[in-house]
């Protein structure tokens, strides 16, 4: 069923008529030519298609197209509007990838992992759970990370570069 | 993918009217595993009422102590929320040990809830699943159930319309069943509470349905009532990888003792059955009895005695037994 919807991708204004079935992630990719985020298993088990949503780290694979309207889409593309992030370089300087495929996923999600950091949020592995500071130690990194696969298997070299702007951006000691 | 309209309405009212004039439509939270059900051809609703921006997304002091959690509030933030932190420290680990960051950032309280009950042959439309297509048989009860129930389940074989042994996967919902949380749900003749007891179902001889809300009802809030001493209470999940997978078997466990005597005590599991499992065998064994490891461990396993595990998953029952030990032994020497 035919819906017109605005998408806001990477700071632009996008209108376009969608099915209702349409993934954010589809229409994305399919329709708008924004073809950052990566489908994989289309089932928001592999991580590939992580975007940030208003904000928050979500699999677009899994938000329909016609929810997102009014809300804040960015991609890897997104978050190097005005020259590369900072993760883009510790991922090229730390070799954190492979082929590459997920790695606009791994971004986006470091990206996530790092403003929930920022917020105190705990994880599964957080030995204290009312701290109001947390400290993204490698552990904490694989955690809150795993959400993101690597086929490849760059995970050694992920995390030293996500830690790395822990560090720059004071949630690692 | 079945055709669906999407509608939004303009408060929760408006979405139960919708959807009980709708037989075949469904209500949409975060949609992560509604949408992936869609998308695999198992779940088929012709209307969509979306209602995540429609339920509350605060977490309110209710006045006993407890909190009133709204439908809409996401994992990810609730897991956060210091009060829960704080005061049900078994809610937050819980709530961390589900799924991915992404996928908690996304799915609210109330889908958490309501997420199906579910095994592989569920999501696979080319196997027999009677929970998915009623009558059509069991494929896991003589197949792949490594990681299916071995509490409450219903197996007469793999041709009978009532097997099944499909496990309720949610962390969450395990440590909402020991906090005894009641769930707020909206129909079409105004507002009822269900204690979270009675909202998910054992499969009995009617598999397809996991919980006993009628078509059209919306789960609005979650109230977990007061319970002082879940400040020193823990879940613990095993599972086959460190991050992002079920629970082969979880324990969410909360102790109150007297000196050396146990005065209360809650323990539920998860991963062993069709909804998440109260252990009240255990709890009444425990209760006014010594907190030794030798108490700990006999209560778990009279508990673990109605257990009919089959051929590949018979190792939950010593695992479950062992978690109950130790997760208790665990909180009682935190409370020394």
């Amino acid at each position: 069923m035919d819906t017109q919807i605005t998408l806001r991708v990477d700071g632009a204004d996008r209108p376009l008529t969608v099915d209702t079935r349409t993934s954010l992630l589809d229409a994305m990719r399919e329709r708008l030519g924004a073809t950052s985020a990566k489908k994989g298993c289309d089932h928001g088990q592999c991580g590939a298609c992580t975007v940030l949503l208003d904000g928050r780290r979500v699999n677009s694979c899994l938000v329909l197209a016609v929810t997102a309207e009014g809300q804040e889409v960015t991609t890897s593309d997104g978050l190097a509007a005005d020259g590369p992030h900072r993760l883009h370089e510790t991922f090229v300087d730390h070799d954190a990838y492979q082929c590459g495929y997920c790695t606009p996923g791994q971004i986006t999600s470091a990206a996530g992992v790092l403003a929930e950091a920022a917020q105190g949020w705990p994880s599964a592995v957080t030995e204290d759970l009312v701290a109001d500071r947390t400290d993204l130690t490698d552990a904490e990194i694989r955690e809150r990370m795993s959400g993101n696969l690597c086929r490849c298997a760059a995970y050694a070299n992920i995390v030293p570069a996500v830690a790395q702007v822990a560090v720059e951006q004071g949630v690692r000691a | 993918m079945r055709e669906f309209r999407y509608e939004k309405a303009i408060d929760p009212a408006g979405a139960v009217a919708l959807l009980t004039g709708e037989p075949e439509g469904a209500y949409l939270g975060g949609g992560t595993n509604l949408v992936d059900l869609m998308r695999l051809g198992v779940a088929t609703p012709d209307v969509l009422v979306d209602v995540r921006q429609l339920t509350s997304t605060e977490v309110e002091d209710l006045p006993d102590g407890g909190l009133r959690i709204g439908a809409a509030v996401p994992n990810a933030d609730l897991a956060a929320e210091p009060r829960v932190r704080e005061r049900y420290p078994l809610l937050a680990q819980a709530l961390l040990a589900g799924a991915s960051g992404q996928l908690r950032n996304r799915a609210t309280t109330g889908g958490n809830l309501l997420q199906r009950t579910r095994c592989t042959y569920f999501t696979d439309t080319t196997m027999p699943c009677n929970k998915r297509d009623a009558g059509s048989g069991c494929g896991a009860v003589e197949g792949l159930h490594r990681n299916l129930a071995v509490l409450g389940a219903t197996h007469e074989g793999p041709t009978s319309p009532h097997t099944c042994i499909a496990t309720h996967p949610s962390d969450m919902v395990v440590a909402l069943r020991a906090l005894d949380a009641s769930v707020r749900v909206l129909g079409a003749d105004g507002e009822r509470t269900v204690p979270i007891a009675e909202l998910h179902r054992l499969p009995g001889d009617d598999p397809a349905r996991d919980t006993t809300l009628a078509h059209g009802e919306l789960i609005t809030a979650i109230d977990v009532p007061a319970l002082p001493w879940a400040t020193r209470s823990r879940y613990r999940k095993v599972r086959d990888r460190a991050s992002y997978a079920f629970a082969l078997v979880s324990v969410a466990a909360a102790l109150d003792l007297d000196g050396s005597t146990v005065r209360d005590v809650r323990i539920a599991l998860g991963g062993v059955a069709h909804k998440p499992w109260r252990a009240t065998v255990a709890e009444d064994a425990l209760r006014g009895g010594p907190a030794t490891e030798a108490a700990f461990a006999a209560a778990a396993e009279a508990e673990l005695a109605a257990a009919a595990p089959l051929a590949d998953n018979a190792f939950k029952v010593p695992m479950a037994t062992n978690m109950i030990t130790r997760t208790l032994v665990q909180l009682a020497e935190a409370r020394a």
